[in-house]
């Protein structure tokens, strides 16, 4: 098929579309994560530069797993280390603005299944944002 | 090789892998992690932590481009979503205690199964199947838009798809990959969901699936800034042209090149596994 012929876009919305309520939600939640990706990349250019602009003609040496040092493995670590001005903790910042987007949009996705009332959804929205906040806090993230 | 040459070539390549990975709707995820251990000789652990991150980025950065051709579903997404982020998390802590030759061998597994996957001709699921009890109760049946207007999908064997997601999920947590393959059988094959809509829908779930293993593995102190940056970047930039693209581009040769490139990756981390150190 030439290109020109692509397929047709996506019809707008018409009341004759069931699913119109999520489909006005997922957009805004596309939204939501593709600003958030963008704005934890920003971040982490940022920090790149910092760490590149110090460190560029170190070597690179990964063969041997240490694990990080406690500054790039806890949200108070993190902090820490950007506030000292490091490019690794940016780094780390923006990573932690990465894994937070995705938890973002399932929070909000509690809110547009609210608004369908949608009891069901809203429970088992409840229950995934509840495994996820396990995961961050629960492992110790957060200490 | 110097912290600059490294950082740039690492970027490179998860650029590549990005965009191939994005192209061929394979992930890029899944060449990642064993290009980094063979070709660089990073440590796995550090290598799944890095291309865990890229995984999010990706998913979340297509995820404003698949809305909005109005094919994902939603409540399909979520529902499998209690599976794969139970999945996750449990696999997130198997890739702490079980030994990195385990790994390895299991990461050939999976390279050698999505290989054999994207080599079979795509069954388009059946139209006009009858709704499922269950389905119909979850409210996961749907419709997209088609040439003709707007088609409607019944989606058939809840529990069979929501077992196989939470073994998806616990790949993707063990290995740090979004784990498309395993998902790709789980919606297309067993609960018969449209190809358009398995795979979008697919992409919005790698993300969250994968936020919930990334929590163990950062506080495990398995992703290094330095080598996390060039890779996340990388990827990121590669996935989005990919997605750009994605519409003209004939992808059914790349896709056989792709599929060549992680059957040798994936003999190569059998190979490590089995007898190499790593």
């Amino acid at each position: 098929m030439p290109a020109a012929k692509a397929p047709a876009p996506a019809p707008l919305p018409s009341p004759k579309w069931p699913e119109w309520n999520d489909r006005r939600m997922e957009v805004i939640l596309g939204n939501l994560l593709r600003t958030g990706v963008l704005l934890s990349a920003a971040i982490v250019l940022w920090g790149a530069c910092i760490y590149l602009f110090r460190h560029a003609h170190e070597v690179a040496d990964y063969r041997i797993f240490k694990g990080e040092p406690s500054d790039f493995r806890t949200i108070p670590g993190v902090i820490r280390s950007v506030i000292g001005g490091h490019g690794r903790g940016w780094i780390q910042l923006g990573l932690l603005f990465l894994i937070a987007t995705p938890i973002a949009r399932v929070a909000f996705s509690i809110v547009g299944f609210a608004l369908e009332r949608d009891r069901m959804y809203v429970a088992f929205t409840l229950i995934v944002l509840a495994i996820l906040l396990y995961s961050l806090l629960g492992s110790g993230l957060g200490i | 090789m110097t912290i600059l040459i490294f950082t740039a070539v690492v970027a490179i390549v998860s650029f590549v892998a990005g965009l191939l990975g994005s192209l061929t709707g394979l992930g890029g995820g899944v060449v990642l992690v064993p290009l980094l251990t063979i070709f660089f000789h990073v440590d796995i652990r550090y290598a799944i932590g890095a291309s865990l991150v890229s995984v999010i980025a990706t998913s979340s950065g297509a995820a404003a481009a698949y809305v909005k051709e109005g094919f994902s579903n939603i409540r399909i997404g979520m529902f499998l979503e209690i599976a794969t982020t139970i999945g996750a998390l449990l696999g997130a802590f198997l890739a702490t205690r079980i030994p990195t030759s385990a790994l390895a061998i299991i990461f050939g597994a999976v390279l050698l199964y999505s290989a054999f996957l994207s080599c079979k001709p795509r069954t388009e699921a059946q139209r006009n199947l009858p709704p499922d009890a269950l389905a119909t109760r979850l409210r996961l049946n749907g419709s997209f838009p088609d040439l003709e207007g707007p088609r409607h999908y019944n989606v058939q064997s809840v529990p069979t798809g929501f077992s196989l997601m939470f073994g998806a999920g616990a790949l993707s947590g063990m290995l740090g990959i979004g784990s498309g393959a395993v998902k790709v059988l789980a919606m297309d094959q067993a609960m018969r969901i449209p190809f358009k809509v398995s795979t979008t829908t697919s992409n919005f779930m790698i993300g969250v699936t994968a936020a919930a293993s990334a929590g163990v593995y950062l506080s495990r102190g398995y992703v290094d800034p330095g080598l996390a940056m060039p890779v996340m970047l990388g990827v990121l930039a590669g996935s989005l042209l990919g997605s750009r693209i994605l519409v003209k581009a004939e992808t059914k040769s790349l896709r056989l090149v792709f599929s060549v490139v992680i059957l040798v990756l994936g003999l190569q981390m059998l190979y490590k596994g089995f007898w190499g150190n790593i």
